[in-house]
C-alpha cells in the first residue's frame, strides 16, 4: 500500500496527484539527493544510510560502471578509468583542462567539449556526471516508491552557459526532468530562509570540493533577491589536501610521485584533515607503490599554518561580493556556511572574525544545498498550493554586444536578476547598409577584444536607408536556467532572425575570474580605451558626412572657405590615426566650428529648395 | 470511538511538528475521490474546528471531523519502512477493498 506523508492544512493530495520530486545537489567531490516528506526537507539516503555519494566513476573493461563508494576504493589503484571531479570538465574543451595541471587521464577532444579515455570507450563530462546522476534517481525511486515528476538540480553561481547546458543534457541523459538549474547558494538560502523563517541580508560562504562562491542575498518575506556573485572557482577542499600532500612530498623527500601514488597521498590527506576538524593532531601510514611504508603525521597548528594562504583567498572576492551589494560588513545580518571544507575550525574562525560575527551552520554543511533544492524542486512540481514566494536570481558576467570601433554595449548587465529580457534598440552606420552583424559577448571590458566571444550572427534584408535610419531591436533573453537566446529585427520591415547562444564551450571558471578582476583593475585604462574608440567612430561618421557635403554643396564655399575646411580635415584625419581621445576630440571640435558657416548655407539652401514653389498651405500641412 | 497511533508514528509526527515550527496536532480525515471512493486524509493540524472530535494517543493530539470518525473509527496509524520508502500507514478495520496501489479504498 502507497505509505503517506503529512500535507499542510487543506492540502491533502488526491489520490495519484502527488508529484514525486527531489532536488540534486551535483557536486565536484560529493553529489546528494534530498526530498520534501511530510513538509520538511530530508536528505535521501542509500541503503547503507549514507548521504553522500562520491561523485567518482570508474568505467572497467567489460562496460561496467562503478560509482560512488566503490569506485573511491578502486580509485587509487586505477587512477586512468576513475574519474574524480568531473564536475571541472563540464562544458570545457581541451585548452581547458589543460590548466587544470597533471591529471591521470587521457583527454581527446577537438573545438568542442573534451573526451576522457577510458578501458570501456571515449566518454564525455556530461555522460560521466549522468552516471553519477542516474545512482541518484535510482535512490530517489526506491525511496519514494515510484518515477519522479522531476528534479532541481544546483550549479555554482559561476556556471556559464555551456556548463549550464552540459549540466541540464547530463540530467536529461540520466532520465531525469530537469525542473529547473538553481544557483548553489541560493539553493542554501532557501534551506534557511523557510526552514528558519529569517528575513534580512546574508552572505552565503560556500567552499565546497573544488569551487568557492560567495553570494549576498536579500531575503524578505520569503522573497529572494541575490544582491552580488562572486568567487574562485578554482579554489576549494581538494586544494587543503593538496597542500598536505604537497608538505609531506617535500618532508619524506618523495619525487615525481605516480598518479596511483598521488591519489594515495592525497586520500590520506583527506582523512587527516577531516580528523583534525576534531583531533589537535592526526596519523596516518602510507604503503607507496613500489614498496616504501610511509608513517605520516599532521599537527592542527601544521596544517593551519600551511593553509592560511587558502584561507586568505576566500577574502578578497567576499568583500567584492559586498562591494558589488553597496554593503558594509556591519550590514549583512547573518552568514551561512555551505560545503565540507567550512567544517574546518580555522576556517569558520576566519569568516566569523571578517564578519564580525557567528556563522550560520545548524544545517549540515554538505546537505544545505541539496535540502534547498528539494524545497524548491517540492514548490515547482506544484505539491504545494498557496505558495507565492518567489525567487530571483542573478547572471554572474553582462551580457552585450559589439558596437562600431570594437566596444561593447551592454543589454543586461551583471548580477541583473533572471528570468530577464531587455532590449535595445541600434541603427545602421552607413547609407545603404544592408546587414548587421550581431556579435553576443560576455564580460566586464569596454573593449569586445578583451571580453568572451559568445556568438554571432548576421541580421540581413534590412532594406537600403540612410545612416541611421534603420530601427533594429535587439532582444536578449536570459532565461531562468541563466541559458541566453538573443534577437534582432528591423523594425520598419519586420525581417528578424534568432540565435540561441550555446557555445561548444564556454569560459572556463579561472577566465570568470580572471575577467572580474581585471574590470576592476583596468577601469581607468578601459575608460580610455572606451573614449578613445568613440572618438575615432565619431572623427570617422564626421569626415564621412562632410565629404559627401563638400562633394554635393561644395560650390557654396568659396576657395579660402574651402581650403581652412580641407586642412581640418587633414588634421583630423591624422589625430584620428594616433592614441590620444583628447587630441582626436580638439580635431572635431575644430572641424566643427570651421565648417558651421558651410553647414548654416546648406540648411538654407535645403530649406529654400523645400519650401520654393508652394503655398504656405501646403508646406503646414505636410 | 477511538483513533490511535503507533509510537514510531507518534514519534515522527511530533518531530516533523517540531521541524515546522507550529502546529498543535494532526488532523486526520477521509474524502471522497479516487477509484475506490474514498482517500485518507493527514494533516498538520493548526487549530480546532467546531465538531472536532479529540484524541490523544502517545502524547500526540489528533483532531477528526465527526463524519470521518465513522470510517475511521478503530484505526491504528502506523510509520514504516518499506525498503528505502518510508512513511505513515492508516491500519483500518473498517476498510474492504481498496485500489491497486492502495492510494484510495472502500467501507
Amino acid at each position: 500500500m502507497a505509505l503517506l506523508q503529512i500535507s499542510e492544512p487543506g492540502e491533502s493530495p488526491d489520490p495519484h496527484q502527488h508529484r514525486r520530486a527531489v532536488g540534486i545537489d551535483l557536486g565536484t567531490t560529493h553529489s546528494l539527493v534530498a526530498t520534501v516528506r511530510s513538509g520538511s526537507a530530508e536528505m535521501i539516503l542509500d541503503e547503507g544510510g549514507r548521504a553522500l555519494l562520491p561523485s567518482i566513476v570508474r568505467y572497467l573493461p567489460d562496460g561496467a560502471v562503478v560509482v560512488g563508494e566503490a569506485a573511491r576504493a578502486e580509485q587509487a589503484d586505477d587512477p586512468e578509468n576513475t574519474i574524480v571531479s568531473v564536475k571541472r570538465f563540464m562544458g570545457r574543451g581541451v585548452a581547458d583542462v589543460a590548466k587544470y595541471g597533471a591529471l591521470p587521464y587521457k583527454f581527446r577532444g577537438g573545438a568542442g567539449m573534451v573526451g576522457i579515455e577510458t578501458s570501456s570507450g571515449v566518454r564525455s563530462p556530461v555522460q560521466v556526471s549522468a552516471e553519477i546522476l542516474k545512482v541518484l534517481r535510482e535512490r530517489a525511486e526506491r525511496a519514494l516508491g515510484g518515477e519522479l515528476f522531476g528534479a532541481v538540480v544546483t550549479v555554482p553561481a559561476y556556471f556559464d552557459d555551456s556548463q549550464r547546458q552540459a549540466t541540464k543534457d547530463s540530467a536529461r541523459l540520466a532520465g531525469l526532468n530537469v525542473l529547473r538549474l538553481l544557483n548553489e547558494p541560493t539553493a542554501a538560502a532557501i534551506a534557511y530562509g523557510l526552514d528558519h523563517r529569517s528575513e534580512g541580508t546574508f552572505a552565503i560562504f560556500d567552499l565546497g570540493g573544488g569551487t568557492f562562491d560567495i553570494s549576498i542575498l536579500r531575503l524578505t518575506r520569503g522573497v529572494f533577491e541575490v544582491l552580488s556573485t562572486n568567487g574562485d572557482s578554482a579554489l576549494g577542499g581538494d586544494d587543503f589536501d593538496m597542500a598536505i600532500a604537497t608538505h609531506w612530498r617535500s618532508r619524506h623527500r618523495l619525487a615525481d610521485a605516480s598518479g596511483r601514488d598521488t591519489r594515495r597521498l592525497l586520500a590520506t590527506a583527506r582523512q587527516v584533515k577531516e580528523a583534525l576538524t576534531t583531533a589537535p593532531e592526526a596519523d596516518a601510514h602510507v604503503t607507496l607503490s613500489y614498496g616504501q611504508k610511509l608513517h605520516l603525521h599532521l599537527t592542527r597548528r601544521e596544517f593551519q599554518e600551511m593553509t592560511a594562504g587558502l584561507v586568505q583567498k576566500t577574502f578578497a572576492p567576499t568583500r567584492k561580493a559586498l562591494r558589488d551589494a553597496g554593503l558594509r560588513v556591519e550590514e549583512v545580518d547573518g552568514v551561512v556556511l555551505v560545503g565540507g571544507a567550512t567544517r574546518m575550525p580555522h576556517l569558520q574562525d576566519g569568516v566569523e572574525k571578517l564578519f564580525g560575527k557567528p556563522a550560520l551552520k545548524d544545517l549540515d554543511p554538505d546537505q544545505v544545498v541539496a535540502l534547498g533544492a528539494a524545497i524548491q524542486a517540492n514548490v515547482l512540481a506544484g505539491n504545494r498550493t498557496g505558495d507565492d514566494w518567489l525567487l530571483l536570481d542573478v547572471i554572474p558576467l553582462s551580457l552585450g554586444l559589439e558596437t562600431m570601433g570594437g566596444l561593447v554595449e551592454r543589454v543586461i548587465p551583471r548580477n541583473s536578476t533572471i528570468p530577464a529580457a531587455r532590449a535595445q534598440e541600434f541603427t545602421t552606420f552607413k547609407d545603404g547598409q544592408s546587414a548587421m552583424a550581431i556579435h553576443v559577448v560576455q564580460g566586464e571590458r569596454e573593449l569586445v577584444a578583451d571580453n568572451r566571444s559568445l556568438a554571432r550572427f548576421e541580421l540581413r534584408g534590412i532594406p537600403p536607408m540612410v545612416a541611421g535610419a534603420a530601427r533594429i531591436q535587439v532582444t536578449f533573453q536570459v532565461d531562468a536556467d541563466g541559458l541566453l537566446s538573443v534577437s534582432a529585427r528591423e523594425k520598419t520591415t519586420g525581417v528578424e532572425t534568432s540565435i540561441v547562444v550555446k557555445p561548444s564551450y564556454g569560459l572556463t571558471d579561472d577566465e570568470v575570474a580572471r575577467m572580474l578582476q581585471e574590470g576592476f583593475k583596468h577601469a581607468e585604462g578601459d575608460r580610455d580605451a572606451r573614449a578613445l574608440a568613440e572618438q575615432r567612430v565619431e572623427a570617422e561618421a564626421m569626415l564621412s558626412a562632410l565629404g559627401a557635403a563638400l562633394a554635393k554643396d561644395g560650390e557654396l564655399l568659396t576657395r579660402e572657405e574651402r581650403g581652412t575646411i580641407d586642412t581640418l580635415m587633414a588634421a583630423l584625419d591624422v589625430a584620428r590615426g594616433g592614441i590620444h581621445h583628447r587630441a582626436i576630440k580638439a580635431a572635431i571640435e575644430a572641424l566643427n566650428e570651421g565648417s558651421e558657416a558651410f553647414a548654416t548655407r546648406r540648411m538654407d539652401r535645403a530649406v529654400s529648395g523645400a519650401f520654393s514653389g508652394r503655398t504656405l498651405d501646403e508646406v503646414a500641412s505636410k | 470511538m477511538a483513533v490511535t497511533l503507533t509510537t514510531a508514528a507518534a514519534d515522527h509526527v511530533q518531530r516533523y511538528i517540531e521541524k515546522r515550527g507550529k502546529g498543535i496536532g494532526l488532523r486526520l480525515g477521509v474524502k471522497t475521490t479516487g477509484c475506490s471512493g474514498l482517500a485518507y486524509k493527514l494533516e498538520f493540524a493548526d487549530a480546532t474546528q467546531d465538531g472536532d472530535q479529540e484524541f490523544e494517543s502517545n502524547g500526540v493530539k489528533v483532531l477528526i471531523d465527526p463524519k470521518s470518525l465513522a470510517y475511521l473509527d478503530g484505526t491504528e496509524l502506523d510509520f514504516v519502512k518499506e525498503g528505502l520508502n518510508e512513511g505513515f500507514k492508516f491500519n483500518n478495520p473498517n476498510e474492504k477493498d481498496r485500489c491497486g496501489c492502495g492510494e484510495s479504498f472502500n467501507v
